[in-house]
């Protein structure tokens, strides 16, 4: 038994579901109980779907379990078949039905519908919804794929994105547009768009694109087995991201290297003298591995920040971030724990973090700026423009994205100028924010139900945090004359000055703060 | 009855026939409840003990992870506790004590079942027995069930209230009316103003279920009343009539007729006159009905239709075609309890179709059939209709919002006319959903 507050993934046939929902003429019948329909809103909500997901749902309630429920699923199969008229279909249990053993694949085998039924066997009290939506994915490829002739012109698949993704969508049109761009077609695009018949078609193209290892990696290894598809192994997020894919996709099908770089503003954008203020900002990534360890190569390398800390919360992808962590010189935090993740931030008290619509409730409350890079996303990370974050428009949306929530240059310098003045003094904070963070209770915005108040008590976490605080065993105390000086110091960079000066006392083993000490501690810190 | 709230034509739709279809029903379970209750209660903790779907659905009805610090988690059944290789019972005593002692301002614990730990039958309300034994007199611990095999969202809680009635003291003696217990879960600002107008009616002696604070737990007696403020509240009826509490039955306290119709039933079961009710209502019940009349510009002459959710479905039927002169084509509600609606079921007129219990396809179909200027209908539903160029007011908002007694009723009819007035405002042409992969 496990205590969670919020977890970062759904179960697993929620899984299947972003698998069904972003493919088309594909039908799911879910043995689960009356409830498990809720599943449906995240689709209908925060995507803003105009169709229902292809999912049938036997609702079985406590009469139904003295009578048939095996029955009761046979029924909606059935019934759903009848309707729907789908290619082929997937049948599976939820984690109630899981309980009850009906063995839904044997029931619908039996059934002899007149299209391919494909039986999904999703561990649902230990695997979660990652594994869901890969195995899923890699079931309907193994089921329905098979060899066949290869396409007269270079051609890839584009494998892995689902419904309810981090921008699947808009990553799909940059992709084909950057694949057209050297002469390669996109053969198949899958699950996102595809058809039951698609799927026969993977084998003919020549190499697969996995664009997320989280929903796409068992189906590319199996293709790569038993249709001979090898498949790409970077993700083209970021400049030097986009750079290693496309060298690494023209050694697979043996085109030129060729980039488009017409429209790529990223390099300029963070040359620019603007951008000087971003150096060094420190930042901390968690989210899932794909997106993490992509984005911990941008920020650094591209955006000129530090790195305070990195990890992800799916364990499949344990050992590639912390390879990427290592090369960071941080240690990886590989947990889907949202308690010991907001702790972690909090120890490492970076500028900014880059994160999942969970982290934007840890900024929030630690007065900490937050972007989003990965899911689980909120209605507001579906934005109407377009927005991907991979190919040359990615690095671009990248550059905002991770600006966006920072004090920019020319406002950081302003506020610097006018720090006493009465109406833009430090307090009022960066124009676009509404004010500091600590101090704002305003909701996000967005779709589903809201309570009318915020919250107030806090907090289950408070033990917790205690003891994984920064400031570790010896307490230091600012003296008053000290304190006030660090008054002076212009909020933004406020926090990182306490924190260096108390570390740098803390080093010495002194126990108070005086103003030499702060101005020893910025000399040492200063480069 | 007076001629107050003189009935629709006769006996309304009090023995009007039921559509009753078993298919997929597309509802919440009962566990949505503890987002509503557990900011009723701000001393109480809810403990789902499920699976990652109960801690999926709840974050993902609760506004997808608005707030950052819930009262409310998960202790998620794992394969070790499934296959008896760990205790659950053990670990579950162990996962309340990490809880307890991380929250010391803890004072009601609700153990909360789910579908799996019905399934395997993990008893706990022998659990909560042993761990009230355990945390007494700091912490209360009590259990009640919000699966979806058992309960429909809002049943959930139903079940959780009448859970708290056999712990609840002896109470006033009867046979006379002495104290007066309102039933349902009310934003604090809204309990105040039914308080104000009870008082000024004459009746001091007020208890609300739930109580906001474990301190104020009130007695039960056969000289207490009961009034229910939510329709979904039969089994907690039940357990207070039990406790020898008599119901005053009255229409819902929704828009200005349902809820004048409620104090004048309160009155009567206390003996005061109507007269005193009608004075001490006088002005709010204007503001109320100036109100909703402006709110029902948009809504007279519109057809509506329902589908099963919150099971306030009946009363706001009602509400709607009484007080903002709309036409209902099917009132569907989960269950229909005609104890608790009677007096709703005898103001709404003959004509609707009145449906309990779903087969989503077939209601989809009768929908699209209809076509009806405005659908009811859950999260899942509303933008796939909205497609379709149905207008839509999902439902669950109704359950979030304050919407009762006389202050509300105006806000209540908006929530229903601002999707047709936006409707008429947008002008981006025919709206064509993009297509999407």
């Amino acid at each position: 038994m496990k205590l969670t507050v919020w977890t970062y993934e759904g179960p697993p046939h929620v899984g299947a579901m972003r698998v069904a929902t972003a493919m088309r003429d594909l039908h799911y019948v879910l043995h689960a109980p009356q409830g498990d329909t809720y599943a449906d809103l995240l689709f209908t909500m925060i995507e803003r779907r105009d169709h229902r997901p292809p999912v049938t749902y036997t609702t079985f309630k406590e009469r139904d379990l003295g009578a048939d429920t095996a029955d009761l699923f046979r029924r909606s199969c059935q019934a759903a078949y009848e309707r729907f008229r789908p290619e082929a279909m997937i049948v599976g249990a939820s984690c109630t039905a899981e309980l009850i053993q009906d063995d839904p694949g044997g029931i619908a085998e039996r059934m002899g519908l007149p299209v391919p039924v494909i039986a999904l066997d999703l561990p649902s009290y230990q695997r979660k919804e990652n594994f869901g939506a890969d195995e899923t994915f890699y079931r309907i490829a193994r089921a329905l794929a098979r060899p066949c002739e290869k396409t007269a012109r270079p051609s890839v698949n584009l494998i892995g994105p689902t419904a309810l993704g981090f921008r699947h969508r808009d990553d799909v049109t940059e992709l084909t547009a950057l694949l057209s761009d050297m002469g390669v077609e996109v053969n198949v695009c899958a699950p996102m768009g595809a058809t039951p018949s698609d799927i026969t078609r993977l084998g003919a193209a020549h190499a697969n694109v996995l664009m997320y290892p989280e929903t796409g990696e068992s189906a590319c290894r199996w293709m790569e087995r038993d249709l001979g598809l090898p498949f790409t192994k970077s993700i083209p997020i970021g400049v030097g991201g986009v750079r290693d894919f496309v060298a690494e996709v023209a050694d697979l099908l043996g085109v030129a290297p060729g980039l488009d770089t017409d429209r790529l503003r990223l390099p300029w954008y963070s040359a620019s003298v603007d951008s000087t203020y971003l150096t060094g900002k420190r930042v901390f990534l968690f989210g899932d591995g794909t997106h993490v360890r992509a984005m911990a190569r941008v920020a650094r390398d591209e955006m000129g920040f530090e790195v305070a800390g990195m990890g992800c919360y799916n364990r499949e992808q344990a050992r590639a971030v912390r390879a990427v962590a290592t090369e960071m010189g941080v240690e990886a935090l590989i947990t889907d724990d949202y308690l010991e993740v907001e702790a972690a931030i909090e120890a490492a008290a970076p500028e900014l973090i880059l994160g999942t619509q969970m982290e934007r409730h840890i900024g929030k409350r630690l007065g900490i700026p937050c972007a989003v890079i990965s899911a689980p996303v909120h209605v507001q990370d579906f934005p109407a423009r377009y927005a991907p974050v991979m190919g040359i428009e990615g690095a671009n949306v990248l550059f905002d994205t991770l600006v966006h929530p920072l004090v920019m240059g020319l406002e950081e310098h302003l506020l610097t100028m006018f720090r006493a003045d009465p109406e833009f003094h430090d307090a009022a904070g960066p124009s676009h924010h509404g004010g500091h963070a600590p101090l704002v209770a305003a909701e996000e915005g967005g779709a589903g139900p809201r309570a009318p108040v915020a919250e107030s008590p806090r907090d289950i976490s408070a033990k917790k945090t205690e003891g994984g605080g920064a400031t570790g065993a010896i307490e230091v105390v600012w003296l008053a004359a000290a304190e006030r000086e660090l008054k002076k110091i212009p909020f933004f960079v406020r926090g990182k000055a306490k924190r260096n000066t108390e570390a740098f006392a803390a080093a010495r083993g002194e126990t108070e703060i005086s103003v030499d000490t702060l101005y020893e501690a910025k000399a040492h810190y200063a480069r | 009855m007076t001629e107050r709230f003189a009935q629709a034509s006769g006996q309304g739709c009090r023995n009007a026939p039921v559509l009753k279809q078993r298919g997929q029903h597309e509802v919440f379970c009962g566990l949505t409840s503890i987002v509503w209750l557990h900011r009723k209660m701000p001393d109480a903790f809810f403990l789902v003990v499920g699976s990652r779907t109960c801690a999926h659905l709840l974050q993902s009805a609760a506004g997808v992870m608005i707030f950052a610090e819930p009262r409310f988690a998960t202790a998620i059944l794992e394969e070790t506790d499934l296959a008896g290789l760990a205790d659950a019972h053990e670990e579950l005593d162990r996962v309340v004590h990490e809880l307890l002692a991380r929250r010391p301002d803890i004072r009601r614990l609700f153990l909360v079942g789910s579908c799996p730990s019905e399934v395997i039958k993990l008893d706990l309300a022998v659990a909560a027995e042993r761990l009230t034994a355990v945390h007494a007199p700091q912490v209360r611990v009590q259990s009640y069930s919000g699966s979806g095999i058992e309960t429909t969202f809002t049943q959930g809680e139903d079940t959780c209230l009448a859970a708290m009635v056999p712990d609840l003291p002896a109470g006033p003696e009867g046979p006379e009316a002495r104290e007066l217990i309102v039933a349902g879960a009310l934003p604090d600002v809204v309990e105040d103003q039914m308080r104000d107008l009870l008082a000024k009616i004459g009746i001091d002696a007020v208890h609300v279920l739930p109580a906001a604070r474990e301190a104020t737990r009130f007695g039960v007696g056969p000289g207490s009343r009961v009034a229910l403020v939510q329709p979904f509240l039969g089994d907690t009826l039940a357990a207070l009539e039990r406790r020898g509490a008599r119901h005053v039955a009255a229409p819902m306290p929704f828009g200005a007729e349902g809820t004048t119709a409620w104090f004048h039933a309160i009155a009567e079961a206390f003996g005061i006159p109507p007269e005193v009710v009608d004075r001490a209502v006088a002005a709010p019940k204007a503001r109320a009905e100036r109100a909703v009349a402006q709110a029902a510009e948009a809504l007279r002459g519109r057809s509506v239709f329902f589908f099963p959710d919150s099971q306030l479905e009946v009363p706001l039927a009602r509400f709607l075609t009484r007080e903002c002169g709309m036409e209902a084509v099917e009132v569907g509600t989960p269950f229909l309890h005609r104890q608790v609606l009677d007096g709703d079921l005898a103001l709404l007129d003959e004509g609707p179709t009145l449906s309990e219990g779903q087969d989503v396809d077939l209601q989809l179909d009768r929908v699209r059939a209809a076509r009806p200027d405005l659908t009811v209908c859950g999260l899942g539903l509303a933008n796939p209709l909205e497609a379709e160029g149905l207008s839509t007011k999902w439902s669950i908002e109704l359950v979030f919002t304050p919407v009762h007694f006389y202050e509300q009723a105006g806000d209540l009819a908006g929530l229903f006319s601002r999707p047709l007035r936006r409707r008429d405002a947008l002008k981006v042409g025919a709206v064509q959903p993009p297509a999407m992969p």
